[in-house]
């Protein structure tokens, strides 16, 4: 289905004549340059560094390519939108760039803070201040929701405006000294109880309610994921990637989700937000359009939109037989 | 006497080291009996509990009854052990819950210099209608592994009965485990069985654990949880068998398997009735890859991980 999109589509073959370009050096990035931004106004947050360059990256799983040359870069304390129909990418793009071991790139670079971490296992980049909210998130028994939440706490290296929230002394739950699943909160006293309670709330979670409830299948969808999302916000990751935060929340927790995105973004985090609602991208400063593993259209937010919802949306439904059809 | 003392002594310190609360037996309300080798060097008993010990040529008898109508309101703590390194214990409980009656036993089994050492307990229960019974046994082993565990118990629940078991052996090494268990269930009574067990070195463990729904609208959960890293080996068999109308049953178990280790489930599933029904789950392996990541993904190294995926696996409900 997704091959045909792209082969359709003449805007995706002369994206991909630029982006599908070999060696593309970080100036290349230049035509995002003085895009205007529709996301929600002022773009001062933004500073000038690029905190992700991702370069020509591709990956193929059983003999299949799902990553098709991706390339585009994530600036420190920006949104940047990555939306696409289901199947596109999106998720094993994320994957790729937290390092999943069953998603590393057979080509491409990727790069944090000036370093390559194309090779890097997962949980370095994340000491790095990587993070990833799965889209359905696992389930954990034993593991109360507080000590979930407070599980990264103290492992990312959030050097802008990190005035406080938590130690990053935080004993690390699982480590030698720390004594099991319950020992964040134990070890960590009230401070780190006040700061799962603080990431509970802004999910609107209230957190009497889980204090002795565990990350297990006891937990509905919509509860479970939330609780990720408090865990990511705990980290204070300094880039969250957040796969598809908004599905399987009800519509008054999704503006909790939102105000989190842009809690992050406020202490100087970047947020890439995969998405395949409309709706949701527009927060985001900037956005890149997925189909068939290609990243291939790159702009402001309300042009992705845009061109989405004219070009995009009709072709997907093209594959589709409407129910007139069947009938 | 003075040995007694002695012994009673060194088992509430080990007894504390177990995580036990030794306070419970200084308290008058709280029924507590303390086995050392096949001697009993302390009792106490609460009013609609009876308990009649008798030392026996190859260990010792017990008869536990609760009275009809009678719940005990807190938990009886029992505590068997050996201490020295070497020696065996052996106990046959027979007992009767009574009609309406309701008790928890909290069963805490030290053995903590254990180089050969073997706990042997042969249990029969009855469990009156309508009433209730628990029994959570919590073992603490040392580092040796020179201990071999039999615990086996036949266990009858009549009428609107409830029976709650738990068994934990996460701490220490489990040496030789080999539990039997199988429970007879009437008409609207409830079962549920669980057992955790965290095996390393050359930990050898055996769960047999079956359950017979025999009375109409009876209803039964055996719930495994093992993790087995180094060179242990563990096998679990879970039997289910529903032959009441509109009985109920589910299996569950869960077998992490690390580094040489090798694990076995055979869950076992009869129905017998076309009303009744029994479902299963079973995973053997090694950990979630999703559980992992998700936890790399917020800074802990692989090892880290795995260690508090499975702590909170075995961490009791």
């Amino acid at each position: 289905m997704g091959e045909s999109h792209i082969n359709d589509c003449q805007d995706a073959k002369t994206e991909i004549t630029i982006y599908g370009k070999k060696n593309l050096t970080p100036s290349g990035y230049g035509s995002n340059n003085g895009l205007t931004v529709t996301g929600h106004g002022s773009t001062d947050h933004i500073r000038s560094g690029k905190m992700l360059i991702v370069d020509g990256i591709n990956l193929k799983k059983g003999g299949k390519q799902i990553i098709n040359d991706v390339s585009f870069h994530v600036d420190d304390g920006e949104i940047f939108g990555i939306l696409g129909a289901n199947g596109a990418g999106k998720s094993s793009l994320a994957f790729t760039i937290m390092g999943s071991p069953d998603y590393q790139p057979d080509r491409g670079v990727i790069s944090f803070d000036g370093v390559d971490i194309t090779r890097m296992p997962m949980d370095e980049r994340a000491r790095l201040g990587i993070t990833l909210a799965w889209q359905e998130p696992a389930r954990f028994e034993g593991i109360p929701v507080p000590d979930f939440v407070l599980l990264g706490s103290g492992t990312s290296r959030n050097d802008a405006n990190d005035t406080g929230g938590h130690s990053a002394t935080t004993p690390v739950v699982g480590a030698p000294d720390a004594g099991g699943p319950n020992a964040a909160v134990r070890d960590a006293g009230g401070h780190d109880a006040g700061l799962a309670d603080k990431c509970l709330e802004q999910l609107r979670l209230t957190p009497s309610e889980y204090s002795h409830r565990m990350v297990d299948r006891t937990l509905s969808g919509g509860e479970r994921k939330k609780v990720e999302l408090a865990s990511v916000l705990a980290m204070r990751p300094r880039l969250a990637i957040l796969d598809e935060p908004d599905s399987g929340i009800d519509m008054i927790s999704q503006d909790a989700v939102i105000s989190m995105i842009y809690e992050i973004r406020d202490y100087g985090g970047s947020v890439i937000l995969i998405t395949h609602e409309e709706e949701v991208v527009k927060i985001a400063d900037r956005a890149a359009l997925m189909c068939s593993g290609l990243a291939f259209k790159t702009g402001g937010t309300q042009e992705i939109v845009d061109y989405y919802r004219g070009r995009c949306a009709p072709c997907i439904s093209k594959s589709y037989p409407s129910l007139e059809d069947k009938k | 006497m003075k040995a007694h003392a002695t012994d009673y002594r060194q088992m509430l310190e080990a007894y504390s080291r177990a995580r036990g609360d030794p306070a419970a037996f200084e308290d008058s309300r709280v029924a507590h009996l303390v086995v050392h080798q096949n001697r009993v060097i302390g009792a106490h008993l609460v009013p609609g509990l009876e308990v009649e010990p008798e030392e026996t040529a190859n260990g010792i008898d017990l008869r536990i009854r609760v009275l009809p109508g009678v719940k005990i309101e807190h938990p009886v703590h029992l505590c068997f052990g050996v201490l020295p390194a070497e020696g065996e214990q052996v106990i046959n409980i027979s007992g009767e819950v009574a009609e309406n009656a309701g008790v928890n036993l909290l069963a805490h089994c030290i053995f903590p210099n254990a180089v050969k050492v073997e706990h042997r307990m042969k249990a029969r229960i009855a469990i009156g209608r309508n009433a209730f019974y628990g029994y959570d046994e919590v073992h603490y082993h040392g580092e040796t592994g020179g201990v071999r565990v039999i615990p086996h118990a036949r266990i009858t629940l009549d009428e609107g009965a409830r029976l709650r078991t738990s068994f934990q052996l996460t701490d220490g090494r489990v040496g030789e485990l080999d539990i039997d268990y199988e429970v007879e269930a009437a008409g609207g009574s409830v079962v549920e069985m669980l057992a955790r067990v965290y095996g390393y070195g050359s930990d050898s463990i055996r769960i047999r654990e079956k359950c017979l729904l025999k009375g109409e609208d009876a209803r039964g959960v055996i719930k495994s949880r093992v993790a087995v890293t180094g060179e242990a080996h563990s096998e679990v068999f879970s039997e289910m068998e529903a032959s009441g109308r509109r009985s109920r049953g589910h299996v569950d178990c869960i077998e992490i398997v690390q580094d040489r280790a090798s694990a076995r489930a055979v869950p076992v599933v009869n129905v017998l009735d076309h009303t009744a029904k029994v479902t299963h789950e079973a995973a053997i392996g090694s950990v979630d890859s999703k559980q992992l990541e998700t936890l790399m993904a917020r800074g802990l190294s692989q090892e880290q991980a795995v260690d508090v995926i499975i702590r909170g696996m075995l961490t009791p409900e």
